[in-house]
């Protein structure tokens, strides 16, 4: 275990930071899955931060002008950039620190926000050198699995068989008909210290994990599966719910990777099938059982995986 | 005052950046603009410039790396050529939109395709509206003197807009030339250290970069502008006081024999030098020629200009750009623009020459003068030319 986190005890119900980095009135769909979890982040993060955002609805529905919902400094550039803005801003605090003309021993965490298209489509690039070059920031990705800003487009990260507006399902398609990219592997490959997956289902997990990003020196990286009722044609009220299956399912399982090692943080030992997720959502509602069968084997297989990957190493 | 000493522009400029006292540096490395980054990188190793240097992995991440930066608080530097312009181009709108200071050397060269890695202004003049000042140096001393102005002048709170300097890839940024460094005792006199009004601390939480609406875009656009031009009077005022500190004089529009001239030439850039000698030759000829060169080209010196040129009759304007199928060059469509509502204005010709590095003699600038009598006569038949092509 990296030293830097050896002090840090977990957040319970009991020791909840009392602040709200985020503020309430934003305008973000009911139901959201994402902004929650954006909520979760900063609220473990705390209010000695500096939150960089990509494009995308958590921008959009955070800062209509004269109106904000941070509480916290906040900057927004561009849609493919968030980590080459955050990259300049802890250059920025380190040398300003270097220099005197910021407190030295005063601790300012680094955060930056992006979707699943800003992370592992037009932001790939961006991350990787930000990444590589180790600067001591957060990187989190909050994946609800498509383009959901400018109306539900497929992007790498949407799941095999979902239905988006660039990924119908019609006589010679069935929706994605590629699997989800595995971005928290890219992130392993760049040998950080610190990746782990979350949702906001469970939500002290998805509160210690970005804590402990925050925590370790270099750079982190923090997956985050975000329920979009709007893009998926769930209902509102399941996006905990349905947070919680994907966990359940195997689908989006929960592990941490530490200076490369992989723990899984939560074991699934009875797996629901995944047909009890997909059933839920109407972009899923097209899958034939041949598929939703395909689905499940991959699952399983992708576990398996993750499963040796946490014993071998 | 610095003793004047041989040094190729690149460095000097490199060394110009070190004496700003640059805290942050994000640049990627694209010829003719290496040599600048290089030597920063060096300074920055051997630890005589107490900054950042982070080597991105694009200009597209540079100029957003820079952009974090500056808005936290630190002077920022970057430099770029051509092809990473355009990479950062879509970046560079949103700098002065959020009044970042940045500063930026772009020496400049030829856009691709052909791929060139060869002097021309093509690069930049599709960069003419994203609302950073820019300034054209014509030898080393004077891009080491627009280093220092464009940092007083980006960071001036009446301003706080980023600046480009425009030095001419290879031809300028790879010369050796006798170039004076200043003492860094008149440097630190020039410029204050950079304390922005607002930045990204915690201790003062504020958003940067909002969404803007319909009913307020146009408001935040008006704003911007009406900001940038009356930093109009800041930039000319600090070259007032570059002559008290360092004690060389600059000016927004510069001239050469232009007195009693019936035709102009008017140049950016480092040819304007080859353009003097050219203008020399034509007046021992006995022809009326002169030469006027716009060092700030944004914001537009629209009445410094107007006052300068009106006396004349013609006015030949060589761009080192093509617009294709415009009405002229960029800088011959701006200027007659900027002339049309004067009455008794000169007329303008448009020459397009010096594309990806072709080189534009004194010859050159003699057929475009004779062309421009010429046109004084007879109308061209059509709005613009190029000058040197093989046929």
């Amino acid at each position: 275990m990296r030293k830097e986190l050896a002090k840090f005890k977990g957040f319970s119900a009991k020791n909840l930071p009392k602040e709200e980095p985020f503020a309430p009135g934003h305008r973000a769909c009911q139901g959201c899955g994402e902004v929650l979890a954006l909520r979760l982040a900063l609220k473990a993060l705390g209010m000695n931060v500096i939150a960089i955002s990509a494009t995308g609805c958590m921008e959009i529905i955070s800062s209509p002008f004269p109106y904000t919902s941070w509480r916290v400094p906040w900057i927004h550039i561009a849609f493919e950039n968030a980590a080459a803005v955050a990259s300049g801003v802890e250059a920025a605090l380190k040398v300003l620190k270097r220099k005197g003309r910021f407190p030295k021993n005063r601790r300012v965490d680094v955060v930056a926000f992006a979707g699943d298209g800003g992370t592992a489509d037009i932001g790939l690039q961006a991350l990787s050198g930000a990444l590589e070059r180790g600067h001591d920031f957060v990187y989190i990705c909050l994946d609800n699995e498509a383009y959901m800003n400018t109306g539900v487009q497929r992007s790498s990260c949407t799941p095999y068989g979902a239905m988006t507006t660039t990924s119908p399902p019609g006589e010679k398609s069935f929706g994605q008909m590629t699997w989800k990219k595995n971005v928290p592997a890219i992130a392993v490959a760049h040998n950080i210290p610190y990746v782990a997956t979350a949702t906001p289902a469970f939500f002290l997990d998805l509160m210690n994990k970005v804590k402990k990003a925050a925590l370790v020196d270099g750079p982190a990286y923090v997956h985050i599966y975000s329920p979009c009722p709007t893009g998926w044609g769930s209902k509102g009220e399941d996006s905990i719910t349905l947070a919680k299956l994907a966990v359940e399912t195997r689908i989006f399982p929960l592990y941490e990777v530490i200076d490369g090692k992989y723990y899984i943080t939560r074991k699934v030992t009875k797996p629901k099938p995944v047909e009890e997720y997909l059933k839920r959502q109407r972009r899923f509602r097209h899958l034939t059982e041949a598929q939703i069968r395909e689905i499940q084997e991959r699952v399983d297989a992708e576990y398996e995986r993750l499963l040796r990957l946490a014993e071998c190493l | 005052m610095g003793k004047r000493i041989a040094k190729e522009v690149s460095i000097a400029v490199a060394e110009a950046v070190k004496q700003c006292k640059v805290d942050v540096i994000a640049a990627y490395p694209i010829t003719p603009q290496t040599h600048i980054v290089e030597h920063l990188s060096e300074l920055v190793a051997n630890g005589e410039l107490d900054a950042e240097y982070i080597t991105v992995e694009s200009e597209h991440s540079a100029i957003s790396a820079c952009l974090g930066s500056v808005a936290t608080g630190a002077r920022t530097f970057t430099s770029t050529s051509s092809q990473g312009l355009a990479l950062m181009h879509e970046i560079l709108f949103i700098a002065p939109a959020l009044r970042l200071p940045v500063v930026m050397v772009v020496a400049n060269r030829a856009l691709s395709a052909p791929i060139s890695i060869w002097n021309d202004h093509g690069d930049i003049m599709a960069e003419r509206d994203i609302g950073w000042i820019q300034t054209f140096a014509e030898n080393g001393q004077e891009a080491v003197d627009l280093v220092y102005h464009a940092f007083r002048v980006a960071e001036d709170r009446r301003v706080m807009f980023p600046a480009i300097v425009n030095i001419d890839g290879f031809t300028l940024s790879h010369m050796i030339e006798p170039i004076e460094l200043p003492d860094q005792e008149q440097v630190d006199r020039y410029l204050p250290p950079f304390k922005p009004r607002y930045k990204l601390d915690p201790r003062k939480p504020l958003s940067m970069g909002p969404v803007g609406i319909p009913e307020i875009y146009m408001e935040a656009k008006k704003a911007q502008d009406e900001a940038f031009k009356s930093a109009y009077r800041v930039i000319v005022k600090a070259w007032d006081e570059f002559e008290e500190v360092f004690g060389r004089r600059y000016h927004p529009v510069e001239t050469y024999r232009l007195e009693d001239a019936e035709v102009g030439l008017l140049i950016m850039g480092s040819l304007a030098e080859t353009a003097m000698s050219a203008v020399d030759r034509m007046r021992e000829a006995g022809k009326r020629v002169g030469l006027v060169r716009l060092r700030l080209w944004r914001p537009f010196p629209l009445r410094d200009f107007v006052r300068t040129v009106r006396g004349l009759k013609m006015l030949a304007v060589i761009d080192r750009a093509l617009s294709p199928g415009a009405t002229g060059g960029p800088v011959a469509t701006e200027v007659r623009s900027a002339l049309y509502q004067v009455p008794g204005r000169p007329r303008v010709a448009s020459f397009i020459a010096g594309l990806g590095g072709r080189d534009v003699t004194v010859e050159d600038f003699e057929e475009m003068a004779d062309r421009a009598y010429f046109y004084l006569k007879k109308k061209p038949k059509e709005p613009y030319e190029m000058i040197g092509v093989k046929e």
